[in-house]
């Protein structure tokens, strides 16, 4: 697999990485680089940590072991203030918006601004309609979360994302459980806020496809290790037999089908017996 | 073994909860709009609840109190009966107690579901501390809502609608002698040792409600288990608290 990432280029910059749930081993050393100014997908199947990765970015989980650099800052030595200014220029959105069900909105996007500007009020509404405008959504800026579908609460988060124009926006499942239409608003938002604003954006999923056609560089992530990366082409080609099967979603593979479990026949044989 | 040790570890996580909370305190006083929201949320929605409750745990004393009074020939003295037994005892407990399962359960399950849809962590990625600005105005409000709503409990129980309209408009006891009798027994100590009380309650209260509800599991078993501990563990609190401030106000 060739890195077609030079190490300046990259915005954020993961070395060696450990992590672990309890006994359960997420990450086994593994290097990632984003690179500035593209859109990079991460693939890989539910529960390989794919979440846990954005979290380790942003701070709020502490690696076991390795180094998670954000514009060649180490985010876990910082202390809570210097996290916190370094917070104002990454943006996330979570996989179901994590709108403030409170606010409106309106006041949902002007919350980033709120707090931490001292904008006059005019600037901050013109502001919010401005990014609400860029996500369609200016015309909803009245409504209440409770009364948003999931695709318009994952747009208005992306608006409260990037209301204070972060350099990194990383995406949580941006694509789950969303109709044909609205997958495609979301991801034709990425790209094109991505290039207009010149974000940098890490983009989660496991919808492949999707993901791969927005991405200039992808990473597979399985068992706690980085499969393949690479452009989404050399992606779609890779010879790894555990990608191929992700990819094409084959139910039989280096993945089983088969819970880990005694042989069939000898546990229907001992049957009322303890396993 | 394990319900001591999980016990003492929850004890030392909620003590360095409450460390946190404290330092949040001043910014969340900063910020009065969002304590004045939690004040209506967590003190004027509790309002009915603790009036109507006032009013009827008063008339139950006036009730019980002049059946035994009158066999002395000391029913002139209702008045200080009930306003002694309110303002030392039922007013605080029974606020608070009623505080616990009206306002506490609330906090616990809102904090609970806004970590289960990722709001809280979502405040924390846009830089937003949420013990700043969730959890601190929450508390603070719970800890100056609690001694007026003790108060209010207080006034129900014993003047408006409580004792007062049992023991005088209905079984007669003398209105001056009701007022004077309470003016002259019931001294400065006893409401001061009342609000004491009411504002440890209401520590105790929004301190577990607050806890329970920012280390609740996300999910919606997570969520029901944090009401249902807060108001036991609340509860179970309150009437041990009442037992050691009792003991030391005793003289």
């Amino acid at each position: 697999m060739t890195t077609s990432v030079s190490d300046d280029a990259a915005l954020v910059r993961v070395r060696g990485l450990k992590f672990s749930h309890g006994p359960r081993v997420i990450y086994d050393g593994v290097d990632i680089d984003i690179p500035r100014g593209k859109v990079t997908a991460v693939m890989g199947p539910s529960g390989t940590g794919k979440t846990t990765l954005l979290r380790i970015i942003g701070g709020q989980w502490q690696p076991a072991a390795g180094t998670v650099e954000f514009d060649g800052v180490n985010v876990h030595t910082l202390r809570r203030k210097a996290l916190y200014e370094l917070r104002k220029r990454m943006g996330m959105l979570f996989q179901n918006g994590a709108l403030l069900t409170d606010l409106s909105v309106f006041e949902n996007v002007a919350f980033p601004m709120r707090e931490h500007t001292d904008l006059p009020e005019s600037m901050i509404r013109d502001l919010v309609l401005m990014k609400l405008e860029a996500v369609g959504l200016r015309g909803a800026r009245d409504l209440f979360p409770s009364q948003l579908s999931g695709g318009m609460s994952r747009r208005v988060g992306l608006a409260r994302a990037i209301a204070l124009d972060p350099d990194l926006v990383m995406f949580d499942e941006p694509f789950t459980g969303q109709d044909p239409i609205s997958m495609g608003v979301l991801m034709r938002l990425i790209r094109s806020l991505n290039d207009a604003l010149g974000l940098t954006s890490i983009v989660v999923s496991h919808d492949v496809e999707e993901v791969l056609s927005i991405s200039d560089y992808a990473y597979v992530i399985a068992s706690g290790k980085v499969l393949a990366s690479g452009t989404p082409d050399s992606i779609r080609n890779s010879d790894s037999p555990y990608v191929q099967q992700f990819l094409r979603g084959e139910p039989d593979g280096p993945v089983a089908f088969h819970y880990k479990a005694a042989a069939y026949a000898d546990d229907l044989m001992n049957k009322g017996k303890k396993a | 073994m394990s319900i001591i040790t999980d016990m003492l570890q929850g004890l030392g996580r909620a003590q360095f909860f409450l460390l946190s909370i404290i330092g949040a305190i001043p910014s969340a006083l900063l910020r009065p709009r969002l304590l004045i929201q939690q004040l209506y949320t967590v003190g004027v929605m509790s309002l009915i609840i603790i009036v109507i409750s006032g009013s009827f745990v008063g008339m139950v004393l006036a009730l019980q109190g002049y059946r035994t009074l009158v066999d002395f020939g000391a029913a002139e003295s209702l008045g200080v009966f009930v306003a002694v037994v309110i303002v030392r005892e039922l007013g605080p407990v029974v606020t608070a107690l009623l505080f616990a399962g009206r306002a506490g359960s609330a906090l616990a399950a809102e904090i609970g579901l806004m970590k289960a849809t990722d709001q809280l962590s979502g405040m924390e990625m846009m830089a937003v501390d949420p013990i700043k600005r969730v959890i601190a105005p929450r508390f603070v409000a719970g800890l100056i809502a609690m001694p007026l709503l003790s108060m209010i409990f207080a006034m129900m129980a014993i003047g408006i609608a409580g004792g007062h309209a049992i023991g005088v408009n209905l079984l007669g006891v003398d209105d001056g002698a009701y007022w004077s009798q309470i003016h002259s027994s019931l001294h400065w100590e006893d409401v001061r040792d009342s609000l004491v009380k009411s504002a440890v309650f209401g520590a105790a209260v929004s301190w577990i409600a607050v806890y329970q509800g920012y280390h609740a599991a996300p999910t919606s078993e997570g969520v029901s288990r944090a009401t249902t501990s807060t108001v036991v563990v609340s509860s179970l609190a309150i009437l041990a608290l009442d037992f050691i401030l009792t003991a030391f106000m005793f003289h």
